[in-house]
């Protein structure tokens, strides 16, 4: 097989204010024709970087300034810019993580898909778009005439993914390079748009060099892996081989610290603690070495090269290159099982939540458009226990974190909390509640206050509820959650995202809280970092019997954190079982479908069409009755709440109908 | 919202300090109680409030704005007769500073940093920071003044007869004629007012502009387009520009209370015989029913104004079209 | 920590024009402040056998129609001049921001009544107010403030709302209800803090405009009592004046360089707030 791209010691350089950072570092790797590479790191790694500077699309202060790039032969790098612009979205393609903001807000999507391919001159303006709508047809555009002359912002994340694709495809390029295609779409979703990709690379033979942080995703479409660290490649090989028989630390730490579904319920995963090095200091041996627990004299000296240990794998490391394996993770101690206190009265016990929110209305004469966020929950926690809450975007899933929170009042239904009824509770006996009942957020950004120093954000909430000694509790919290209590002085934007996590942690955790609701507080984290937080949060919760409520759309983490965890599914539980007996043996068809979307190499998926349903307008019967692979007549009946075992309650007229296949 | 503006401008030009009879009258006259009392009848100063109210809604209604003390003729027939001088030469310079302004704009973020960007920044800068009575005052001080190419002030030498022709715009009506005399005296006349009365407007524009066109070409569409191998000039100017034009577009309100404002100033200077010198006049004679029947029309165009850019705005922006 | 001399070049070209504009403002605030003692003539010392003269060594900037030095009335007009701006656009931004924010937390009807209001003064170009405005109130420098203002705190409502708006729904907000910490306390701590960078912005352009918008009614007679000692009023004075040039001149070269450095000045301040700036 030939070689369609070749990148030989590539090195970019950005010129920053504070220095030249060295983003990419050197990086050689190969792309046969036809083949899948996957390049997985995490951000900072360089991997973006990497594809831009082989398409070319840098923008100042980055340049390149060494190495090679051969596509077929030619230099890319010496190409002028008539040949670049010649060569680019014919030959070689690119797909963006962002659809949003990739794709122009005032063009119609034809124009989009089509223009390039008259710009290249290979067909002429009509016979253009009958191509591009029949290249959205083939990327699973729903209505591909209507879609064509709509515009952007009027589709779905998914929707829009699809059109990049179709923009990618339109020239039939022979490299089609992929950056982060599926990051910010749902697990249902990204399930799609893998499987459309890996369709297009079987029967067009496009090679594809897909880019992304979740080995999931990598193991699930790519033969080939390359792992980047702090602007390196430090191990490539089939990605079979890499995930189960890592050579390099840091793959190592990757492929074990990623929450799989058959770790043991509720128990740590390994993790290494630290962070990439900073680009404008790095060492002066390996750049993994300060953080490397099997490191050895010679790794804080000299730096390795890439070395090839067998045909076809090759490794940066000192320990390994002589060909040995490393040692398999020390098994995780499964944790204690959680207290079951089962004459004491719940915790948190809510029944028939509602909560809908009116939009603003279009013009003076429409009636105003409702979306039924929480459409009849009910859930219990005993103190001690942690619930999961499931679901993709739009489920209600903040929505209801939100409303037991008190952040909002419920439409209908109770909640009550330690005996207490808290559902219409207003000013001072609310905030009287605020102490026991506590949030951690999702964005690590926007939930410190940018102009608050860290000890003063701590210190508020004991200050305003009369807490002896801030300063001492201050230090204490911060060093409970890992960090140095000498930090209290720095500004939120002085850390990394997983430490601001960690203070949102100690926020909460300041007033000695009963509860704690986290709204995806590991989403916007890299893996390692999850890793390290979620670590965190089981410690903290085993030491201080918290309780706590854990909102994710990712079951993987959920499956690491929880006892007990419910599916939410426009608005309704779905769903609810003991963690253990929910990932053994799911009864909900959506939860199978779920399940098996979750990218792991080897399994056999489900992936279920469409999308989910408006929640402007909520179906008749079971709302998942349009995407259910095994829907019957009686679907179109509301689905009765059936006990199929103590604990275990599921919204569906048939449980159990639909089985996973392939396991394993 | 026309109502409550109607009444606000009632209001304002009634509970006055000053007092236009003396304003009008003179020393002299004023001091007699009887003329002072007729004359007050005579412009139905002596009704209470709310029925001056009344008749000023009704006269709207039929389109009286009341009769201008200082001239003593309808206020509608001033402004019929003072606009066109106004709106020839606003439209002019609005039109120069949008030909010039939006190509220096692109130009200047598409090579940021070079001579073209520095030229196009203190261009703008100066246009934006200038008095515009000032500037009025500087170009004809030298330009008239010192190296005599442009003629003095008003709209026509003072020895030429205005034009017959159907529009009152000068240009239009002596072209309209054949009169190429005149078409040409028209212009020379018309040259430094619009250039003083495009620089604030100019600035403006050049800024937003490039402003925008700088946002856009960083955005993700526009690498995006790159990757797909189109050309540059296609990139910029089918994809940012596409863009940046929203931003300015929606200046136009802006813009256009910029040109009053400058129109005043200009107009005074220059001895435009258009609104803006009326304004002034009218303004330092305390000429209330003038005074209110400019700020209703203008105040009625401006809304007018207001909402074209708004319906140009769901044009523009599909996102906004819902 | 003293940087090396290739970055500190760089950071000084970036922000250069923004110290140019601070320096500008700083000195006409001192020439404002130091005027009585700084300028060789009282301002308003008329002596008819000086009228019109050129400048010279005696008069730096010549002398105008009523033999007054011109150079002591620029210098005096600063303090009017600086006065004016600042007065219009502090107190015009405080209760802009003020109404903006209140309308934000209130939402409902009392958000409603307080946006309608802007609206309202909005319909008007606001120099035809102001004009109205200040004709109906007289001459004189209060009136002309009081006008102005009316014109001008609706731009600051609409800011301070939408920024006001935004903060709302940030989490670190929504963090502090959770907190149970008290509403003013989020309002003043939080929320008021992160609004107040852009407003300050605007704050700092307009005071270009505000000078700008005084010294053109100035001089179409609205603004200052003559013989005050006003930059417009005196290139008013000095409009007819095409052969003494130095009259007219003058005093819009200082309005012109005032809010040049105002705009400098701005603009640094935008482009330092601007997180996308950030490299």
């Amino acid at each position: 097989m030939t070689a369609i791209l070749e990148v030989r010691d590539l090195v970019t350089v950005f010129h920053t204010d504070a220095g030249a950072v060295r983003a990419v570092d050197g990086v050689s790797f190969t792309v046969q024709r036809g083949e899948t590479l996957g390049i997985v790191g995490e951000s900072g790694s360089g991997k973006s970087v990497t594809a831009q500077s082989i398409m070319r699309l840098l923008d100042p202060p980055a340049r390149i300034e060494g190495g090679q790039v051969l596509f077929e032969g030619r230099d890319v790098l010496a190409m002028s810019q008539a040949e670049l612009a010649d060569w680019r979205g014919a030959s070689a393609a690119m797909v963006f993580q962002d659809s949003l903001t990739g794709l122009n807000p005032v063009l119609r999507i034809l124009s989009q898909v089509s223009e390039h391919v008259v710009a290249h001159g290979r067909m002429a303006p009509s016979a253009a778009r009958r191509h591009g709508i029949d290249l959205l047809r083939r990327m699973g555009v729903a209505s591909p005439e209507r879609a064509a002359a709509a515009f952007p912002h009027q589709f779905s994340g998914g929707m829009r993914q699809r059109v990049m694709l179709a923009i990618g495809m339109a020239n039939d390029p022979s490299l089609l390079i992929a950056d982060e295609p599926t990051t910010a779409l749902d697990v249902t979703i990204q399930a799609q748009i893998l499987d459309l990709m890996a369709g297009l690379n079987e029967k067009f033979g496009t090679a594809i060099m897909l880019i992304s942080h979740d080995l999931g995703v990598i193991g699930s479409l790519c033969r080939r892996i390359a792992v980047m660290y702090a602007g390196e490649v430090v191990e490539t090989g089939p990605t079979a081989e890499v995930l189960h028989d890592p050579r390099h630390p840091y793959a190592w730490a990757l492929a074990n610290a990623v929450p799989r579904l058959d770790t043991p319920v509720a128990a740590r995963l390994p993790s290494i603690e630290g962070m990439p090095p900073d680009p404008l200091a790095m060492p002066r041996g390996c750049r993994f070495a300060p953080r490397c627990s099997l490191r050895i004299s010679r790794c804080e000296a000299e730096h390795p090269p890439l070395i090839e240990i067998a045909p076809g794998r090759a490794v940066r490391c000192w320990v390994t290159m002589d060909g040995r394996r490393l040692p398999p993770p020390s098994l995780p101690a499964a944790a204690a099982p959680p207290r079951m206190a089962a004459a004491e009265p719940p915790l948190l016990e809510a029944t028939g939540l509602v909560k809908h929110f009116a939009l603003p209305r279009k013009s003076v004469f429409a009636k105003p458009e409702v979306v039924h966020a929480v459409n009849g929950v009910s859930l219990h926690l005993a103190r001690g226990e942690s619930l999961g809450i499931v679901g993709e975007s739009g489920c209600g899933k903040s929505t209801l974190a939100r409303l037991i929170t008190r952040l909002h009042a419920p439409n209908a239904g109770s909640i009550r909390f330690q005996g207490q009824d808290i559902t219409t509770l207003g000013g001072e006996a609310l905030r009287g509640l605020r102490p026991r009942l506590q949030m951690v957020f999702q964005d690590p950004f926007a939930s410190l206050n940018p102009r608050m120093r860290v000890g003063q954000i701590l210190a508020e909430p004991l200050r305003v509820h009369g807490h002896a000694d801030p300063e001492a509790r201050v230090a204490a919290l911060l060093d409970m959650v890992g960090l140095n209590p000498a930090w209290a002085a720095r500004f939120p934007h002085e850390f990394s995202g997983g430490q601001r996590q960690r203070i949102s942690i100690a926020r909460a955790l300041a007033l000695d809280p009963a509860l704690i609701v986290a709204d995806e507080p590991v989403s916007a984290l890299d893996v390692n970092v999850q890793a390290q937080v979620l670590n965190l949060m089981l410690e903290l919760r085993a030491r201080l019997g918290l309780a706590f409520l854990f909102i994710a759309h990712d079951l993987a983490v959920v499956r690491a954190f929880c006892d007990r965890v419910a599916v939410m599914y426009l608005g309704r539980f779905v769903e609810e079982a003991p963690a253990a007996d929910l990932f053994a043996s799911p009864a909900h068809p959506y939860t199978v479908a779920l399940l098996s979307a979750v990218p792991e190499p080897g399994q056999g998926r489900i992936v279920l069409g469409g999308e989910p349903p408006s929640s402007l307008r909520l179906p008749q019967g079971c709302a998942f009755r349009a995407r259910c692979p095994v829907a019957r007549p009686i679907c179109a009946e509301p689905p009765p709440l059936v006990e199929i075992a103590p604990g275990r309650r599921v919204l569906c007229h048939a449980p159990g109908s639909l089985q996973r296949s392939g396991q394993g | 919202m026309a109502v409550f503006a109607s009444l606000v401008i009632f209001l304002i030009s009634n509970f006055v300090p000053g007092d236009p009879v003396l304003a009008q009258l003179g020393d002299i006259l004023a001091s007699d109680p009887a003329v002072v009392a007729q004359w007050r009848a005579k412009w139905g100063l002596d009704l209470p409030l709310w029925e001056r109210y009344g008749i000023f809604l009704r006269g709207l209604l039929h389109g009286d704005l009341g009769q201008s003390i200082a001239t003593r003729r309808p206020v509608l027939e001033d402004i019929v007769q003072f606009a066109p001088a106004t709106v020839e030469l606003a439209t002019i310079s609005f039109v120069m500073a949008l030909v010039l302004g939006i190509p220096l704009g692109i130009a200047a973020a598409i090579w940021r940093d070079s001579w073209i960007d520095a030229v196009a920044r203190v261009l703008s800068l100066v246009g934006v920071s200038a008095p515009t009575f000032w500037l009025a005052f500087i170009m004809l001080a030298i330009f008239y003044g010192w190296l005599g190419w442009a003629p003095g002030p008003g709209r026509l030498d003072p020895i030429a007869f205005p034009p017959e022709g159907p529009s009152g715009f000068f240009l239009f009506d002596t072209a309209w004629a054949g009169d190429w005399e005149g078409f040409a005296d028209t212009l020379a006349h018309l040259i430094l007012p619009a250039i003083v009365l495009a620089a604030a407007t100019l600035g403006l524009i050049t800024r937003t502009t490039r402003a925008a066109m700088l946002d856009c070409l960083q955005q993700d569409y526009v690498r995006v387009a790159r990757a797909k191998g189109l050309r540059e000039r296609v990139v910029v100017l089918r994809h940012a520009l596409r863009n940046a034009l929203v931003p300015v577009v929606t200046l136009g309100g802006l813009a256009y209370a910029n040109l009053l404002t400058g129109a005043v100033m200009t107009e005074t200077i220059f001895a435009w015989p258009g609104l803006g010198r009326y304004t002034f006049r009218s303004a330092a004679a305390l000429d209330f029913p003038a005074i209110m029947g400019i700020t209703l029309v203008v105040s009625a165009t401006y809304l007018l104004v207001n909402l074209l850019v708004d319906l140009s705005y769901a044009v523009l922006d599909p996102r906004v079209r819902r | 920590m003293a940087l090396p001399a290739s970055r500190m070049r760089r950071r000084m070209r970036r922000y250069g024009l923004a110290w140019a504009g601070a320096a500008i403002v700083l000195a006409w605030l001192l020439v404002a402040l130091l005027a009585p003692w700084i300028s060789p003539y009282p301002p308003d010392a008329v002596d008819v056998t000086q009228r019109l003269l050129l400048p010279s060594a005696a008069h730096w900037l010549g002398t105008d129609i009523l033999g007054r030095d011109v150079l002591s009335r620029l210098l005096h007009g600063a303090r009017i001049s600086l006065l004016a701006g600042f007065s219009v656009v502090l107190l015009g931004a405080g209760i802009g921001t003020t109404i903006g924010i209140l309308a934000a937390w209130l939402r409902g009807w009392g958000e409603e009544a307080l946006m309608r209001l802007t609206d309202l003064v909005l319909c008007f170009p606001p120099i035809i107010l102001a004009l109205a405005l200040a004709a109906a109130l007289g001459i004189g420098t209060t009136n002309t403030i009081i006008a102005m203002l009316v014109v001008w705190w609706p731009k600051y409502a609409r800011l301070a709302r939408s920024l006001a708006l935004v903060q709302r729904s940030q989490e670190y907000v929504e963090a502090a209800t959770v907190l149970g910490l008290p509403q003013k306390r989020i309002l003043f701590r939080h929320v008021l803090p992160n609004v107040f960078g852009p407003i300050a912005v605007l704050c700092t352009l307009d005071l270009g405009i505000a000078i700008l918008t005084f010294a053109g009614l100035s001089f179409l007679g609205l603004g200052v009592v003559p013989p005050a000692a006003e930059w417009g009023s005196m290139v008013s004075e000095g409009r007819e004046l095409v052969e003494q040039w130095w009259v007219a001149t003058f005093p819009g070269l200082a309005i012109l360089t005032v809010v040049i450095g105002f705009n400098f000045l701005g603009d640094g301040l935008r482009d330092w707030l601007d997180p996308k700036a950030q490299r």
